[in-house]
Protein backbone atom coordinates (compact mmCIF):
# COMPACT_ATOMS: atom_id res chain seq x y z
CA UNK A 1 0.00 0.00 0.00
CA UNK A 2 1.41 3.56 -0.89
CA UNK A 3 1.57 5.33 2.37
CA UNK A 4 1.22 8.76 0.76
CA UNK A 5 -1.77 7.85 -0.81
CA UNK A 6 -3.81 5.93 1.95
CA UNK A 7 -4.86 8.87 4.16
CA UNK A 8 -8.10 10.56 3.09
CA UNK A 9 -9.15 13.55 5.45
CA UNK A 10 -12.05 14.41 3.71
CA UNK A 11 -13.35 10.87 3.83
CA UNK A 12 -12.44 10.32 7.13
CA UNK A 13 -14.39 13.83 8.36
CA UNK A 14 -17.43 12.05 5.44
CA UNK A 15 -17.62 8.52 7.26
CA UNK A 16 -18.03 10.26 10.87
CA UNK A 17 -21.31 9.12 12.61
CA UNK A 18 -20.01 10.02 16.02
CA UNK A 19 -17.71 11.99 18.02
CA UNK A 20 -16.75 15.48 19.32
CA UNK A 21 -15.88 17.02 15.57
CA UNK A 22 -19.78 15.29 14.02
CA UNK A 23 -21.65 16.90 17.34
CA UNK A 24 -19.74 20.30 16.69
CA UNK A 25 -21.14 20.32 12.84
CA UNK A 26 -17.34 20.40 11.27
CA UNK A 27 -16.90 19.95 8.44
CA UNK A 28 -13.68 18.86 5.81
CA UNK A 29 -12.68 21.98 3.55
CA UNK A 30 -9.61 20.81 1.45
CA UNK A 31 -5.86 19.65 2.32
CA UNK A 32 -2.10 19.40 0.56
CA UNK A 33 0.88 17.31 1.42
CA UNK A 34 1.36 18.97 5.54
CA UNK A 35 -1.73 20.69 5.61
CA UNK A 36 -5.61 20.76 5.93
CA UNK A 37 -8.80 22.74 6.70
CA UNK A 38 -12.32 22.48 8.46
CA UNK A 39 -14.77 24.46 8.76
CA UNK A 40 -17.09 25.44 12.02
CA UNK A 41 -20.72 26.79 10.64
CA UNK A 42 -22.15 29.30 13.18
CA UNK A 43 -23.86 27.09 15.31
CA UNK A 44 -25.57 29.16 18.71
CA UNK A 45 -25.65 25.98 20.87
CA UNK A 46 -22.10 27.21 21.10
CA UNK A 47 -22.20 30.75 22.09
CA UNK A 48 -20.80 31.88 25.31
CA UNK A 49 -22.69 35.44 25.20
CA UNK A 50 -25.95 35.75 24.29
CA UNK A 51 -26.14 39.19 24.23
CA UNK A 52 -23.63 39.35 21.58
CA UNK A 53 -24.07 35.48 20.07
CA UNK A 54 -19.75 35.52 19.62
CA UNK A 55 -18.93 32.27 19.57
CA UNK A 56 -17.08 30.54 22.69
CA UNK A 57 -13.42 30.19 22.22
CA UNK A 58 -13.63 26.67 23.03
CA UNK A 59 -15.23 24.92 20.28
CA UNK A 60 -12.64 26.96 17.54
CA UNK A 61 -9.97 25.08 19.67
CA UNK A 62 -11.54 21.79 18.97
CA UNK A 63 -11.58 22.76 15.42
CA UNK A 64 -7.79 23.39 15.28
CA UNK A 65 -6.92 20.66 17.36
CA UNK A 66 -8.90 18.08 14.63
CA UNK A 67 -7.38 20.14 11.63
CA UNK A 68 -3.89 19.85 13.33
CA UNK A 69 -4.07 15.86 14.23
CA UNK A 70 -5.01 15.35 10.34
CA UNK A 71 -2.56 17.93 9.38
CA UNK A 72 0.02 15.20 11.18
CA UNK A 73 -1.90 12.15 9.40
CA UNK A 74 -1.45 14.04 5.74
CA UNK A 75 1.96 14.49 6.01
CA UNK A 76 2.68 11.02 7.53
CA UNK A 77 0.14 9.54 5.03
CA UNK A 78 -1.52 7.57 7.38
CA UNK A 79 -4.01 7.37 9.31
CA UNK A 80 -2.83 6.46 13.44
CA UNK A 81 -3.70 7.89 16.59
CA UNK A 82 -1.33 10.70 18.47
CA UNK A 83 -2.06 12.50 21.66
CA UNK A 84 -1.90 16.19 22.00
CA UNK A 85 1.07 17.75 24.17
CA UNK A 86 0.12 20.85 24.33
CA UNK A 87 -1.20 23.60 22.41
CA UNK A 88 -1.31 27.26 22.78
CA UNK A 89 -4.07 29.67 21.25
CA UNK A 90 -4.10 33.60 20.85
CA UNK A 91 -7.40 34.65 20.14
CA UNK A 92 -6.39 37.83 17.89
CA UNK A 93 -10.52 39.18 17.69
CA UNK A 94 -14.13 38.29 18.56
CA UNK A 95 -15.52 35.48 15.37
CA UNK A 96 -17.95 37.72 13.88
CA UNK A 97 -21.79 35.61 14.90
CA UNK A 98 -23.26 34.33 12.64
CA UNK A 99 -19.68 33.60 10.13
CA UNK A 100 -18.36 30.34 9.70
CA UNK A 101 -14.97 29.48 11.34
CA UNK A 102 -12.23 28.43 8.53
CA UNK A 103 -9.39 26.20 10.65
CA UNK A 104 -6.29 25.59 8.41
CA UNK A 105 -3.59 23.95 10.36
CA UNK A 106 0.33 23.16 9.12
CA UNK A 107 2.27 19.77 10.38
CA UNK A 108 5.83 22.21 9.76
CA UNK A 109 7.94 19.12 10.96
CA UNK A 110 7.53 15.66 11.82
CA UNK A 111 9.94 13.58 14.30
CA UNK A 112 10.00 9.98 14.32
CA UNK A 113 7.83 10.33 18.06
CA UNK A 114 6.81 14.07 18.02
CA UNK A 115 4.93 16.56 15.27
CA UNK A 116 4.76 20.14 14.91
CA UNK A 117 2.18 22.02 13.71
CA UNK A 118 1.12 25.85 13.25
CA UNK A 119 -2.57 26.94 12.40
CA UNK A 120 -4.71 30.09 11.91
CA UNK A 121 -8.52 30.38 12.01
CA UNK A 122 -10.04 32.96 10.30
CA UNK A 123 -14.39 34.18 9.85
CA UNK A 124 -14.18 34.81 5.72
CA UNK A 125 -10.57 36.44 4.91
CA UNK A 126 -7.38 34.63 5.68
CA UNK A 127 -5.78 37.92 5.61
CA UNK A 128 -7.58 39.00 9.19
CA UNK A 129 -7.57 36.01 11.30
CA UNK A 130 -9.20 35.39 14.49
CA UNK A 131 -6.96 33.14 16.03
CA UNK A 132 -3.18 31.59 15.57
CA UNK A 133 -2.23 28.64 17.05
CA UNK A 134 0.68 26.52 17.73
CA UNK A 135 0.44 22.91 19.58
CA UNK A 136 2.56 19.32 19.70
CA UNK A 137 1.87 15.97 19.39
CA UNK A 138 3.68 12.61 20.45
CA UNK A 139 2.84 10.10 17.65
CA UNK A 140 1.41 6.67 18.58
CA UNK A 141 3.89 4.20 16.06
CA UNK A 142 2.52 1.45 15.22
CA UNK A 143 -1.14 1.40 16.44
CA UNK A 144 -3.45 1.94 13.51
CA UNK A 145 -6.69 3.16 14.08
CA UNK B 1 -21.16 33.75 40.28
CA UNK B 2 -20.95 33.02 36.28
CA UNK B 3 -24.11 31.07 35.27
CA UNK B 4 -22.30 28.21 33.95
CA UNK B 5 -25.18 26.36 33.14
CA UNK B 6 -26.98 29.61 31.00
CA UNK B 7 -24.51 29.41 28.71
CA UNK B 8 -25.25 27.34 25.86
CA UNK B 9 -21.62 25.63 24.97
CA UNK B 10 -21.25 25.15 28.62
CA UNK B 11 -24.70 23.35 28.07
CA UNK B 12 -23.27 21.53 24.77
CA UNK B 13 -20.54 20.01 26.68
CA UNK B 14 -23.13 18.92 29.81
CA UNK B 15 -20.93 21.09 32.06
CA UNK B 16 -22.40 22.33 35.43
CA UNK B 17 -21.75 23.59 38.76
CA UNK B 18 -20.54 20.59 41.31
CA UNK B 19 -20.26 23.61 44.46
CA UNK B 20 -18.12 26.46 45.11
CA UNK B 21 -15.46 26.16 48.25
CA UNK B 22 -13.35 29.18 49.41
CA UNK B 23 -14.24 30.94 46.29
CA UNK B 24 -12.92 28.71 43.67
CA UNK B 25 -15.61 26.61 41.69
CA UNK B 26 -15.42 23.09 40.62
CA UNK B 27 -17.11 21.99 37.30
CA UNK B 28 -18.48 19.08 35.99
CA UNK B 29 -18.27 17.83 32.24
CA UNK B 30 -20.33 14.89 32.30
CA UNK B 31 -19.72 11.88 29.85
CA UNK B 32 -20.98 11.76 26.65
CA UNK B 33 -20.37 10.37 22.85
CA UNK B 34 -20.43 13.85 21.57
CA UNK B 35 -17.02 14.48 23.42
CA UNK B 36 -15.21 11.70 21.66
CA UNK B 37 -12.25 12.18 19.76
CA UNK B 38 -9.80 9.24 19.41
CA UNK B 39 -11.73 5.90 19.84
CA UNK B 40 -12.27 5.81 23.72
CA UNK B 41 -10.87 9.09 24.65
CA UNK B 42 -12.15 12.42 25.16
CA UNK B 43 -11.19 15.31 22.60
CA UNK B 44 -8.77 17.60 23.17
CA UNK B 45 -11.20 20.36 22.45
CA UNK B 46 -13.52 19.10 24.64
CA UNK B 47 -10.98 19.05 27.48
CA UNK B 48 -9.39 22.50 26.51
CA UNK B 49 -13.33 23.97 26.45
CA UNK B 50 -13.88 22.54 30.00
CA UNK B 51 -10.61 24.66 31.01
CA UNK B 52 -11.70 27.96 29.72
CA UNK B 53 -14.93 28.22 31.27
CA UNK B 54 -13.78 26.64 34.60
CA UNK B 55 -10.86 29.46 34.42
CA UNK B 56 -13.52 32.37 33.68
CA UNK B 57 -15.78 30.77 36.10
CA UNK B 58 -12.98 31.35 38.47
CA UNK B 59 -12.23 34.85 37.72
CA UNK B 60 -15.75 35.86 37.68
CA UNK B 61 -16.34 34.21 41.59
CA UNK B 62 -13.51 37.01 42.79
CA UNK B 63 -15.90 39.73 41.75
CA UNK B 64 -18.01 40.32 44.81
CA UNK B 65 -20.71 42.25 43.18
CA UNK B 66 -22.44 40.36 39.75
CA UNK B 67 -22.50 44.03 38.43
CA UNK B 68 -19.00 44.67 38.93
CA UNK B 69 -18.30 46.40 35.60
CA UNK B 70 -14.71 44.04 35.33
CA UNK B 71 -17.88 41.05 34.86
CA UNK B 72 -16.45 41.17 31.21
CA UNK B 73 -14.31 38.51 29.81
CA UNK B 74 -12.16 38.73 26.64
CA UNK B 75 -9.59 35.50 26.46
CA UNK B 76 -6.62 36.60 24.65
CA UNK B 77 -4.93 33.32 24.52
CA UNK B 78 -4.50 29.96 26.74
CA UNK B 79 -1.98 27.21 26.66
CA UNK B 80 -2.98 23.69 27.67
CA UNK B 81 -0.77 21.37 28.76
CA UNK B 82 -2.39 17.70 27.97
CA UNK B 83 -0.70 15.08 30.83
CA UNK B 84 -3.01 12.26 30.72
CA UNK B 85 -5.51 10.28 27.82
CA UNK B 86 -8.84 11.88 28.99
CA UNK B 87 -11.33 8.55 29.38
CA UNK B 88 -14.95 8.45 28.14
CA UNK B 89 -16.09 9.40 32.00
CA UNK B 90 -16.98 11.91 33.74
CA UNK B 91 -14.31 15.21 34.17
CA UNK B 92 -13.88 17.94 36.93
CA UNK B 93 -12.31 21.11 36.59
CA UNK B 94 -11.31 24.13 38.84
CA UNK B 95 -9.59 27.35 37.97
CA UNK B 96 -7.31 29.16 40.53
CA UNK B 97 -7.18 33.02 39.54
CA UNK B 98 -3.54 33.88 40.17
CA UNK B 99 -4.39 37.59 39.94
CA UNK B 100 -7.25 39.61 38.76
CA UNK B 101 -6.34 42.69 38.09
CA UNK B 102 -8.15 46.01 36.70
CA UNK B 103 -7.39 44.76 33.14
CA UNK B 104 -6.22 41.82 33.12
CA UNK B 105 -7.17 38.36 34.65
CA UNK B 106 -4.71 35.63 34.90
CA UNK B 107 -5.69 31.65 35.96
CA UNK B 108 -4.27 28.45 36.57
CA UNK B 109 -6.90 25.75 36.42
CA UNK B 110 -6.50 21.72 35.93
CA UNK B 111 -9.15 19.05 34.85
CA UNK B 112 -8.82 15.68 36.22
CA UNK B 113 -11.14 12.48 36.67
CA UNK B 114 -10.36 9.92 39.43
CA UNK B 115 -8.55 12.29 41.99
CA UNK B 116 -7.24 15.85 41.46
CA UNK B 117 -3.91 14.12 42.56
CA UNK B 118 -3.97 13.09 38.88
CA UNK B 119 -4.74 16.25 36.30
CA UNK B 120 -5.39 15.29 32.57
CA UNK B 121 -4.79 18.57 31.80
CA UNK B 122 -3.31 21.88 32.95
CA UNK B 123 -3.66 25.13 31.49
CA UNK B 124 -2.72 28.92 31.95
CA UNK B 125 -5.07 31.69 30.49
CA UNK B 126 -4.97 35.22 29.93
CA UNK B 127 -8.32 37.35 29.72
CA UNK B 128 -9.13 40.99 29.12
CA UNK B 129 -11.60 42.17 31.94
CA UNK B 130 -13.57 44.63 32.18
CA UNK B 131 -12.81 46.06 28.74
CA UNK B 132 -15.75 47.58 26.64
CA UNK B 133 -14.48 45.92 23.70
CA UNK B 134 -15.99 46.45 20.09
CA UNK B 135 -18.14 43.31 19.69
CA UNK B 136 -19.58 43.83 23.02
CA UNK B 137 -20.84 47.47 23.06
CA UNK B 138 -24.57 46.84 22.74
CA UNK B 139 -24.65 44.91 26.13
Amino acid sequence: MDPASSFDPGDLLRRGRSGHIVALGADYVAHGEDWCELVLPYDRRLISDLATGVLASGPIVSLMDSAAGLAICVKRGLLQTHATLDLRIDYLRPARPGLSVHGRCRCYRLTRRVGFVEGQAHDGDPADPIARVAASFLLDNGQPL
Amino acid sequence: MIKVQLLPYAEFLGISLVHQDNGSPLLSMSYSEGLIGAPGRLHGGAIAGLLEIAAIAAIDATLEEPDDPRARFKPINVTVDYIRPGRAVETFARGIAVRVGTRIGSVHVEAWQESPDKPIAAARMKLLIGQKSEHREED
